[in-house]
């Protein structure tokens, strides 16, 4: 076993990580862990925008895009958060640039800017074009970008080691244990300050954008060590996933003229949302999709609906809805304008599906995409611990593992880009000041025996239960009765499967007893992640007596604020799960209906 | 239907030297490669190594041979390969460490080399540096790259000397280069004219032809190496 030492260490590298690195490494001796190599990162995935109110092509305000935010999740944000997020993401927008992060470009060589469900200008309500683009792959030029300048910078990377446990000494954090895949070693850091760092879970879903690796490592390892989780009970799905694969089509498509169309032809997001339309809040498109399929308006009567993004389809709506260009002439789109600003969902339909979106309508259905919960953590990326808002010394969390809480109940597309690039820089100036006035604590002998135990007692187990069966049915029973529609029954349903599933989990097999590359060993310890994941999650959602954002409950279908616009906190106890809540914060917004 | 999968394996704790093992699977049409992959390890055998995350051809895990071509493992339906007999196989080039994974280290440090990084230290103004689009699309090609490796590992040149920076180095310089918002491009053009650099393309195209994010990296090589010669980017 080695040990190293370091001032920070910071678990992941995608946005939020290689941020927080950038900033980290300039200030203290600072190491990057990863269980990918950081251009891996699932936020090369993401799409569509960075939202930003530059107003490059409109009349457009932080504040506005504050307001936005607190409307889109359902006012469980915590609006000074938000608002310190929504300011600073211009700056930060800007500084991308600076780094050289190839951004579309408006005629004038600005930065280009698209239209963005729920980005609105608050005197008009009509959609306005706030999320900055490089084509649709916005998140992969930020991590090749953030990757590039950290070998500028010289930064010391781990790559393909995976974080297995949080060390923790009189109450702060002292450090990680990782494991390095090549080798099979465990490796302990020593470390003043540690951020997390670490994505999303949405593997525990069926029909899911999200990668293989997005397995809520951090939140699971953080949890063990007494750490609660925040508003699990809010997960996103977003309206437009390929069918059957759940691969994203950016709500970008839809920015640029593209509608949802059912088996009758119509454009039904009008009943639904008729200012905006296509461009409601994601909960609420995906709802809708939901009920129409429920209806029997599912293409030929399926699970899934058309998005058209065919230039007659987008010009026709275009005129109906009197869609202007800045200059005030009618927005009209050629295949090529589609081509160019779209080309990676072309691309994606073609590979997958066999459609050109040129010419066709794409199917699709929503997909299991966003965590808007995950740690606790202050507006300083310090993570807390309890309903007083206590801080583990130490301990820093940012990005879609954190929850801080920007997102509350429901995100707004293009502010998860804006969520990692913040609070990933903040969190990498924070620790690393915090290191330099702190001493390390001290490590005990002891320090990898638990990521040891946690291992050993998967080689060790002496069932036949096989890991990908019980994923797999984790995964069903989480989309079917924990999804977009849910019941005291269903959850109640999948409560019980989930702890059968835990139980079953203690008796599987593994083939591998190598100690190299050995990700059977690796996926299966991923699998009790999720699986503490899912039991939050669905006790979380269960004692949730209301609807809100993203937790949509059929027997408690209206929002309460009177007792309920708190956040939930939820700790994994030895025998389950243990639930508190603290208040939200709120400053200038005050909870009122939300129409779209 | 079902489809037979023969896989190079090769187990450094147990092995000799790389062996082939067949398995037989049920499949879509429309399956990726990938998916095969996941229900062999699931289902017949755990000890089966391979790399991937995003399955949808985003973050370059899974590159490796299929029927003889480099591909992304989850971007190549089975429909795709007309035949119900599908060999996997590691890249060529780089040490195996185990199964379909290589060691990538090599691939990194060329990327490194070449100062796959923005550089331009004169202040920048308040807002964003202006850039044309028609600027802009000078290099979109090369800015799509995921670092793969797939067309570096298909190359002969490389094949023969593993001191060859490779098309993969070349295309992350060109998207720098010819950034007009860059000023870095001299000392790029240098170490890319060095004995290591664009002189070991030979126009072969397997690069091209590899590449999943259909980068014409022949194109971009060939005016990286017109750029040396003229000493101007035009
Ligand atoms: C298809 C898709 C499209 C999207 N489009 C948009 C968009 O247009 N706009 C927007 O705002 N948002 C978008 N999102 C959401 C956004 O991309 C993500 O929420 C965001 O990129 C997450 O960044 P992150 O830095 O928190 O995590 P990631 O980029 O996922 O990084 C996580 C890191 O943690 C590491 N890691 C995980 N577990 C461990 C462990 N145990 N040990 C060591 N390392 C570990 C991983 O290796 C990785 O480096 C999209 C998401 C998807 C899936
Ligand atoms: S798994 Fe990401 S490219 Fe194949």
């Amino acid at each position: 076993m080695k040990t190293h030492r370091y001032e920070v260490v910071v678990v992941g590298a995608g946005g939020a990580g290689l941020m927080a690195a950038l900033q980290a490494s300039r200030r203290a001796a600072t190491a990057v862990l990863s269980k990918l190599y950081p251009i891996r990162s699932h936020t090369g995935a993401a799409q569509g925008g960075i939202g930003a109110a530059l107003g490059n092509l409109e009349e457009d305000s932080p504040e506005w895009h504050t307001y936005d935010t607190v409307k889109g999740s359902d006012y469980l944000g915590d609006q000074d958060a938000i608002e310190f997020m929504c300011h600073e993401a211009v700056e930060t927008v800007y500084e991308l640039e600076h780094m050289g992060l190839p951004f579309s470009r408006t005629p004038d060589g600005r930065i280009a800017q698209r239209r963005f469900g729920g980005h609105t200008n608050n005197i008009t309500g009509k959609p306005v074009q706030r999320a900055c683009y490089a084509a649709d792959r916005t998140g992969h030029m930020i991590l090749q970008t953030l990757y590039q300048q950290c070998i500028k910078r010289n930064v010391t990377f781990f790559d393909e080691f995976q974080v297995l446990d949080l060390i923790v000494v009189n109450g702060a954090a002292a450090g990680v244990v990782a494991i390095e895949l090549a080798t099979g070693e465990l490796h302990v850091f020593h470390a003043k300050a540690v951020i997390f760092a670490t994505g999303g879970y949405g593997r525990m879903w069926e029909i899911t954008s999200n990668a293989y690796a997005y397995t809520g490592d951090g939140i699971a390892v953080a949890l063990r060590r007494g750490i609660p989780a925040e508003d699990l009970e809010f997960f996103q799905f977003h309206p437009t996933g390929i069918y059957k694969l759940g691969i994203l089509i950016t709500e970008g498509v839809r920015g640029e003229g593209g509608v949802l169309i059912n088996d009758l032809g119509e454009r039904f997001m009008e009943r639904y949302a008729p200012h905006v339309k296509d461009l409601a809040s994601r909960d609420v498109v995906s709802r809708a999709m939901y009920i129409e399929m429920r209806e029997g308006r599912g293409i030929g009567g399926q699970r899934y609906l058309y998005l058209d993004v065919r230039p007659e389809t987008v010009n026709k709506y275009a005129a109906i809805d009197g869609r202007t260009n800045p200059d005030g002439s009618p927005y009209q789109v050629t295949a090529d304008d589609i081509m160019a600003k779209l080309p990676e969902i072309i691309d994606f339909c073609r590979t997958y599906m066999g459609v050109d979106p040129v010419t066709e309508p794409m199917p699709v259905q929503p997909t299991a995409h966003y965590a808007m919960g995950g740690i606790p953590t202050n507006i300083r990326t310090e993570v807390v611990i309890d309903e007083q808002n206590t801080v583990m010394p130490g301990l820093y969390a940012a990005g879609e593992t954190a929850c801080v809480s920007v997102h509350g109940a429901n995100r707004l597309g293009t502010n998860s880009l804006v969520d990692i690039i913040v609070f990933g820089r903040h969190a990498g100036i924070n620790a690393a000041e915090f290191a330099r006035g702190a001493s390390f604590q001290p490590l005990p002998s002891d320090a990898a025996d638990f990521a040891r135990q946690q291992l050993d007692r998967l080689l060790n187990s002496k069932g036949k239960e096989r890991p990908i069966e019980i994923a797999n049915e984790m995964k069903h029973t989480m989309f079917d009765l924990v999804g977009v529609f849910r019941t005291e029954e269903s959850m109640q349903q999948a409560l019980e499967k989930i702890r059968e599933l835990k139980e079953r989990y203690a008796y599987i097999q593994l083939h591998d007893h190598g100690k190299i590359f050995n990700t059977e060993l690796l996926t299966a310890w991923e699998l009790g992640n999720l699986l503490d994941l899912a039991e939050v999650t669905t006790v979380s959602a269960l004692a949730r007596k209301e609807s809100r954002g993203a937790h949509s409950r059929e027997d408690y279908p209206e929002r309460d604020d009177e007792h309920w616009l708190k956040h939930t906190l939820a700790w994994l106890d030895e025998d389950g799960v243990r639930l508190g809540y603290k208040p939200v914060v709120i400053t200038k917004y005050e909870p009122k209906e939300r129409v779209y | 239907m079902q489809v037979t999968v023969k896989i190079l394996r090769y187990n450094p704790e147990k092995d000799e030297k790389q062996h082939y093992e067949s398995y037989q699977v049920e499949a879509d049409p429309t399956d990726r490669v990938l998916d095969l992959l996941e229900k062999i390890k699931g289902y017949q055998d755990g000890t089966l190594a391979f790399r991937r995350s995003c399955a949808h051809g985003i973050c370059g895990s899974c590159a490796m041979r299929i029927n003889g071509r480099n591909r992304l493992a989850c971007k190549t339906l089975v429909q795709d390969l007309n035949t119900t007999k599908i060999t996997v196989e590691p890249l060529l080039g780089l040490r195996v460490i185990k199964d379909l994974v290589v060691d990538m280290e090599i691939f990194f440090e060329h990327y490194r080399a070449v100062k796959p990084y923005f550089v331009n230290d004169e202040p920048p103004p308040e807002k964003e540096r202006l850039q044309s689009p028609e600027e802009r699309e000078r290099f979109d090609d090369t800015t799509k790259c995921i670092l793969c490796g797939a067309c570096t590992t298909s190359c002969p040149s490389f094949w023969a000397n593993r001191n060859y920076l490779g098309p993969a180095a070349i295309v992350a310089a060109h998207r720098f280069i010819f950034d007009s918002r860059d000023r870095a491009a001299a000392e790029r053009l240098k170490i890319l004219s060095d004995h290591f650099g664009v002189y070991h393309c030979h126009t072969i195209y397997n690069c091209t032809d590899a590449c999943p994010r259909g980068i014409q990296v022949t194109k971009a090589i060939g005016e990286v190496k017109k750029a040396i010669m003229t000493g101007s980017l035009d």
